[in-house]
């Protein structure tokens, strides 16, 4: 068991009923990847292509048409706590302060648990998201980047196995967002947590992956290639466009989402790319 | 400037009582010269007839019955505190049946879309017949006065706030319900940390709509039945032509609405949220 990946995911397809009449397309078929223990993978596509349905299967929100997704092994059946889940618009709720919304997550983690060490475990996660001090602020009293991580921290104060992320920086601003990268990034880094994340920001992916999943364009979508992060895991914001390397994997994942995306549609063969590409990086760059 | 625009708010509704107080009072000075040729249509129709009573005298009716609002003098000489205490007292009963009875009936249709559809006719033909129209039914199957007055007061309590607990409790955000989905939250949990406060702002409007009208509706039942409360009283004092005694008590039935009000608008307030 140890060495299998924690998330399994095979030949995954979703079918939404259309309009009648019409021969219901997949927005996605075929989608397959593996997500290791204490590993963060980016999803990266664009809008429409069904990225937020895949994240919903692995969150237990939304059935999959054909194909299954393993847990440690298990089959999926309904959302869990094992799965923390970032939604993309916070959704914290509104009538309770950022505390009251963390703890209302711990206490039905451990619903034994004292007061005394609901909040203590609390408080240690609001401080990991630098929101000591805006504790007893209702969200609406909050900035939208402080909203996010009321929700990063009551995701990541459960302790899932496994943390989803839903574009959970699309709706900040490039400052905020920088920020909250940052953190989560040291979040990650103290919590060993496995983390899959999905987002349409090139180098959002660049610097937070350790692997990046591309999705070409829906309907039919795929996963066309999966590039492994060649750049140091101690890469920074600061540092990162120093690296020559970065230039390489950006260009090659804007090329990708850019021009090649959308010509995947009738069966390339599956992770085709991912090889080449990375041995490509690997030695120095492509071309 | 907000002080100075309430100073000149204030004044403008005093500025407005004074004025039609004042043409009250003049209306109303009794006029001693009677008009020669009539004296024998005055006797007929009796010269010591009240006519509609002056500011002044209602001011002093009120002063009389205001100094002991509680005293007891049997059936036909209660203060006017023991009375309105009788009618809050059928208001609150009848309304807090109604709250056990709409609540979770509200909370059950708005999560079951066959359920709302299901009840939605019966409501629909319900709602509409005027709460009095019960009281005979209620008075034969009841048969105690006071009792159906509060069955008419739950009666027309029920249907605003079973109708805004469906709606809020429907209209819960599919996000919320998904944040306790993922938390494995359910059950009495989900219902009372989630969908509650969800929808406690609507359902609050739905208390307050009800309050208002169990109020309407309390005078009317108390005039139709006897006994005691504000609506009795009202009908009493008409029948002893005491339109002082009427006028001071429509006053109170006023005041007693604004104050029910005014606490289910700041209990709305405790419960509302801002997205």
């Amino acid at each position: 068991m140890a060495k299998s990946p924690l998330i399994a995911v095979d030949n995954l397809s979703k079918i939404f009923s259309g309009p009648r009449n019409r021969e219901p397309v997949p927005v996605f078929e075929r989608v397959d990847f593996t997500v290791e223990r204490g590993e963060l993978v980016c999803l990266i596509g664009h809008s429409g292509c069904g990225k937020s349905t895949v994240l919903n299967i692995l969150a237990g929100l939304d059935d999959a048409t054909t194909g299954q997704v393993l847990i440690d092994g298990l089959p999926i059946a309904g959302p869990s706590l094992d799965r923390g889940i970032v939604f993309q618009n916070h959704a914290l709720l509104p009538w309770l302060t950022a505390a009251r919304n963390v703890v209302f997550a711990v206490r039905s983690r451990w619903p034994s648990w004292e007061a005394a060490e609901v909040a203590r475990h609390c408080q240690k996660y609001l401080d990991l998201v630098h929101l000591t001090g805006s504790e007893h602020k209702k969200p609406s009293e909050l900035s939208g980047g402080m909203k996010q991580r009321v929700g990063i921290a009551r995701a990541f104060a459960i302790q899932p196995k496994v943390l989803l992320l839903d574009e959970p920086f699309g709706a900040l601003d490039a400052l905020t967002r920088g920020l909250i990268q940052d953190e989560l990034l040291q979040i990650w880094a103290a919590t060993q947590q496995t983390i899959f994340l999905i987002t349409h920001d090139v180098d959002e992916a660049i610097l937070l992956a350790d692997r990046i999943l591309l999705m070409t364009n829906g309907p039919r979508a795929r996963i066309a290639e999966v590039v492994t992060n060649p750049l140091p895991r101690d890469r920074t914001r600061q540092t990162l466009h120093r690296n020559p390397r970065y230039y390489d994997l950006r260009n090659h994942l804007l090329d990708f989402l850019l021009s090649r995306s959308g010509r995947h549609v009738n069966g390339a063969p599956r992770s085709a790319g991912a090889r080449p590409v990375n041995e490509a990086l690997e030695s120095g760059g492509l071309q | 400037m907000g002080s100075v625009r309430g100073v000149r708010t204030a004044l403008a509704s005093l500025l407005l009582l004074g004025l039609v107080l004042g043409a009250w009072q003049l209306a109303t000075i009794p006029k001693t010269a009677t008009a020669a040729g009539n004296a024998e249509y005055q006797a007929m129709v009796g010269s010591h007839k009240a006519g509609l009573p002056s500011p002044i005298q209602i001011a002093q009716t009120s002063w009389r019955h205001l100094r002991s609002p509680f005293h007891d003098g049997g059936a036909n000489d209660k203060g006017i505190g023991i009375q309105l205490a009788f009618s809050i007292g059928r208001v609150l009963l009848g309304f807090a049946l109604a709250v056990l009875i709409a609540i979770p009936l509200g909370f059950l249709v708005g999560t079951s879309q066959l359920l709302q559809r299901a009840l939605n006719p019966y409501i629909q033909v319900l709602k509409p017949i005027s709460p009095l129209a019960w009281m005979p039914l209620a008075l034969y199957t009841i048969q105690d006065s006071a009792l159906s007055s509060i069955f008419v007061i739950t009666i027309c309590s029920v249907w605003p706030m079973l109708i805004n607990t469906a709606h809020g409790v429907s209209s819960v955000k599919r996000e919320w319900l998904n944040v306790a989905r993922t938390l494995e939250v359910h059950g009495l949990r989900r219902a009372l940390h989630v969908v509650l406060p969800a929808a406690a702002p609507t359902i609050l409007t739905g208390m307050r709509i009800s309050m208002g009208i169990a109020w309407l509706v309390i005078v009317a039942a108390e005039m139709l039945v006897g006994g005691t409360g504000i609506g009795t009283f009202v009908w009493n004092e008409w029948n002893n032509l005491s339109l002082a005694n009427v006028i001071f008590a429509l006053l109170m039935i006023g005041l007693v609405g604004m104050l029910l009000d005014l606490a289910f608008g700041s209990l709305t307030r405790l419960v509302s949220y801002q997205e």
